[in-house]
């Protein structure tokens, strides 16, 4: 297992260099000028040479990769342009904002999707099942902007259910710790900025569920119905073992294999969508972020963030795949 | 046994578990959203006090600060908090761009326009405790003057160079002889700022919330001048403990999400009415909209101009700030044939500002006769027009050899400006009629960054664009000083007596002799026509029911001291 993590973290190694230089060739390909798009219509002649100085613009593409990689080897992640923070600074300030999005999302999913799918799966057929199935794939195909927009409609702008966009009410006056509001209310002991933070990561974690929550709900609807016709479900039958003891240990359990290696792969489909459902409900995490970086030409905060973004990738699917021998131990023999 | 297989009741357990989590999980759903109107109801959460109104005011920014010290600052974001927080020797009367006195209760300007003495309000501390008298006055000017290194940079002391033009020493070649030459704190308790030559927007550039006093002790303590490389922006002063004499102080600032302040008690001024204000970080304008609709925030800034007739009528109050802005059809001159003044004024006559306005533009947008708006000095009333005439263009045209004219008109897209809410519609009203008088154009639309302004000001590759300015204080050479100082690509002529003409004014330092001035100039300008003035559109606030005192300046110098929300 271990040779398995240290061969997996070296490759991770590899990967990320790769990244790196493709990713400067890419953000430098960008059409515009990142000195112009800061200094914006005041921009003067001798501004935007300044500019194009001060970040090095004017030197040649492999000696500024160079350079960069020097620094990112003792940890600087640069500054972004157009506020002067520092990246690393940044990604730590904005990351748990994505996180608590992307988990309370992921959890929806699984809270509500694999029972959902396990239930499909023991009336197949029946209109539960329909509706489990038809459900699903109108979860896949409806885009989570869609969504997001539609659920903030509908439940914030007309019902009034939920507030319209944020992470808290601006008029509580909440400390923070982690910078994980829901978590912070509960350090601190400030109930009702804990309860105010859930509150607002309804809707978002909603939108952003609702892709793997379709896909969580169909694997595991497949996966059951595979298992329930394995030889062993049948022998543990025929022993006459009480049917909630089989769904649990040999259904389940059995079944929830490729509902994990799913979750895995979910994680970055999980980040992509939080560039979405976090610009529709103004959500101050790293997509909004990286979708202004674009827009901005801010490459120092495009590389920093999408490398970043790429190790917590890949961390999570190691993660993933160490967690398969836990759940099977045949995994770990082979 | 298979019957207890077969039986009901084992099947039906998880089952029945299932759907008590599913149960569970819609309960929690339908508690939460109520506990969500009931807290609205209830007015919002800890940060409320009972009584009458509310104790916080929150209005919806479109993007966060760069930073909280505001000689670093150029944008209107920025400025919005640190108007709360620090004040300038000079501000403006409420609603005008005209001066009002601040920290300087009244103020002298020597003969030659070289010296300017300040009488400073009394009694006035900063939040940390220190008393704000002319010392501190002089260690303002002399921090901004000793800047050195990044903090040099146009992205950093913008306004600084705009207006002072040089430091003590010059990290760039491209910088000039500082106008600052020194000032002194005389015995009698006023403050005497020299200058190197006389300029005549001086007083009206220190109602610039760049130029505010800070207590420069606190400042230097916190490595706020970036003396060690790093980026004074990001400096522990300019991030978390900015100190200034305003009716406000620094409470917290968590980034992208929101600006919290809190009122100054010992403040010399009128203190603040309500407790609190809360700068709400809500980058989309649909979505600032939608937050004040459902009572998130109190009032926001940039409404759209489609919005503001749906706000009104469900019951929001909408102002309109007094237009200090110019938009405008920019004609590129190095590209034939837009060189030919005929071709120019045939384009002028083919224009039909009113219907453009009543198109593209917010209601109460008047059209403009110059490149500034009618509250800056040096305005000509009698500057020449080129009244909408389709034949007269035509004939315009064919008196130059041009009646069958192609030219590139360059166009953003996905932005909006307070001069230009919405530049495809304004582009469509323009281009159908030119075309009306025989102008064909090419149209290119281009994303407003990174692309657009590369392409009309980097390079001459452009024909007609649309393109404008909001004015920062008032003074003429922050319009068309800025425009048609000197050669730009953007305009692509070479016009030296307009250039030095321009550069004069900026000396004159009688108020009557500058309004000649500029007035001869705006005629010059006119007569030359580099290109065509649309209108000033003015752009609007809006605000929930219960809020009161807010008023809207034309140089957005706003302060919350008097503003009070009613519970609505």
């Amino acid at each position: 297992m271990l040779t398995l993590v240290v061969r997996r973290l070296g490759l991770l190694v590899v990967v990320l260099f790769g990244l790196s230089v493709l990713l400067f060739a890419w953000v430098r390909a960008l059409p515009g000028d990142p000195a112009r798009a800061l200094l914006g219509e005041k921009a003067t002649p001798a501004g935007i040479a300044e500019v194009t100085r001060r970040y090095g613009f004017d030197q040649p593409v492999w000696q500024q990769y160079l350079t960069y990689l020097g620094r990112i080897l003792h940890g600087d992640f640069g500054a972004s342009i157009n506020t002067g923070e520092p990246v690393v600074r940044t990604f730590t300030e904005r990351f748990p904002a994505t996180i608590e999005l992307a988990v309370a999302a992921l959890l929806l999913a699984v809270v509500v999707g694999i029972p959902l799918g396990y239930l499909a799966a023991r009336r197949r057929g029946g209109w539960l099942d329909n509706a489990v199935v038809g459900g699903s794939l109108l979860g896949v195909v409806v885009p989570v902007f869609f969504l997001a927009v539609l659920l903030k409609y509908v439940l914030a702008i007309q019902l009034h259910w939920f507030p319209t966009s944020g992470r808290q009410n601006a008029r509580i006056d909440a400390t923070h710790v982690t910078n994980f509001y829901v978590l912070d209310g509960l350090l601190t002991r400030e109930w009702d900025a804990s309860w105010d933070a859930l509150v607002h990561l309804v809707l978002p974690a909603l939108a952003l569920g609702s892709i793997p929550l379709a896909i969580i709900v169909r694997i595991t609807r497949a996966s059951v119905l595979d298992v329930l016709g394995d030889d062993h479900v049948r022998t543990a039958q025929a022993k006459g073992l009480p049917r909630s003891v089989i769904s649990r240990r040999h259904v389940l359990r059995n079944a929830l294999l490729p509902v994990s290696t799913t979750l895995g792969l979910q994680a970055g489909a999980l980040l992509s969508g939080a560039v979405l459902t976090e610009t529709v409900f103004s959500i101050n995490g790293i997509g909004s972020y990286l979708f202004d970086a674009v827009t901005q030409l801010d490459y120092p905060v495009l590389q920093g963030f999408i490398l970043f973004i790429a190790v917590v990738y890949a961390l999570v699917n190691l993660v993933v795949d160490v967690s398969y021998g836990f759940i099977d131990p045949r995994v770990r023999v082979s | 046994m298979p019957a207890q297989l077969q039986s009901e009741g084992p099947e039906h357990h998880p089952t029945r578990r299932a759907f008590t989590l599913a149960a569970v999980a819609t309960a929690g759903l339908a508690t939460l959203s109520a506990c969500a109107e009931s807290q609205r109801d209830e007015g919002g959460g800890s940060g409320e006090s009972s009584g009458s109104g509310r104790d916080t005011f929150v209005f919806g920014g479109s993007a966060d600060p760069d930073s909280l010290d505001p000689v670093f600052a150029s944008d209107g974001e920025t400025f919005r908090v640190t108007r709360q927080i620090f004040e300038g020797l000079v501000s403006t009367k409420p609603g005008t761009t005209d001066l009002a006195p601040s920290l300087a209760t009244e103020w002298t300007t020597s003969e030659d326009g070289l010296s300017y003495t300040f009488t400073l309000q009394e009694g006035v501390k900063f939040s940390n405790g220190k008393p704000f008298d002319a010392a501190a006055v002089v260690a303002n000017f002399e921090r901004w003057y000793n800047l050195r290194g990044i903090a040099q940079g146009e992205d950093l002391a913008y306004y600084y160079r705009s207006v002072f033009r040089g430091f003590k020493t010059n990290d760039d070649p491209a910088l000039g002889t500082s106008l600052y030459a020194g000032s002194t704190a005389n015995p009698d308790g006023t403050v005497t700022v020299n200058l190197t030559s006389p300029f005549a927007g001086f007083l009206a550039s220190l109602t610039l919330p760049a130029f505010a006093m800070q207590e420069t002790g606190a400042v230097e303590a916190a490595g706020g001048n970036g003396l060690d490389g790093a980026d004074p922006r990001q400096s522990e002063y300019a991030t978390s403990g900015p100190i200034g004499t305003g009716p406000f102080v620094f409470a917290g600032w968590e980034r992208g999400q929101q600006v919290t302040l809190k009122r100054n008690d010992d403040y010399w001024g009128e203190k603040a009415k309500v407790a609190s204000a809360v700068i709400r970080v809500i980058g989309d304008g649909t979505a600032r909209k939608q937050a004040l609709q459902n009572g998130d925030i109190d009032g926001y800034d940039l409404v759209a101009p489609a919005d503001v007739a749906t706000l009104e009528s469900a019951g929001f109050q909408i102002q309109n700030r007094p237009a200090f802005n110019i938009l405008y059809l920019g004609i590129n001159q190095a590209l034939a044939p837009l060189g030919d003044l005929k071709v120019r004024q045939a384009i002028a006559h083919a224009i039909d500002k009113d219907a453009v306005i009543k198109n593209a533009l917010p209601e109460g947008t008047k059209a403009a006769t110059q490149f500034m708006p009618e509250n800056v000095i040096g305005w000509n009333e009698s500057v020449t027009t080129y009244e909408y005439d389709v034949d007269r263009a035509k004939q315009l045209l064919a008196e130059a050899g041009q009646t069958n004219i192609n030219i590139p008109f360059n166009y953003p897209t996905g932005v909006s400006r307070p001069y230009m809410p919405n530049p495809e519609t304004i582009y469509n009203a323009i281009n159908q009629q030119l075309s009306a008088a025989g102008i064909t154009t090419t149209p290119v639309a281009e994303q407003w960054t990174p692309n657009y302004l590369g392409t009309v000001q980097g390079g001459s590759n452009h024909g007609l664009h649309l393109l404008g300015w909001t004015g920062d204080y008032n003074d003429p050479d922050n319009f068309i000083g800025v425009f048609f100082g000197a050669a730009t690509n953007e305009w692509g002529f070479n016009d030296p007596g307009l250039f030095e003409a321009l550069a004069a004014a900026r000396t004159v330092t009688s108020e009557d002799e500058q309004e000649s001035a500029y007035q001869d100039i705006n005629e010059q300008i006119m007569t030359l026509l580099p290109g065509i003035p649309i209108a000033s559109p003015v752009p609007s606030l809006a605000f929930a029911e219960g809020v009161e005192g807010y008023t809207a300046s034309p140089v957005q110098d706003e302060v919350w001291n008097t503003v009070t929300v009613a519970d609505s």
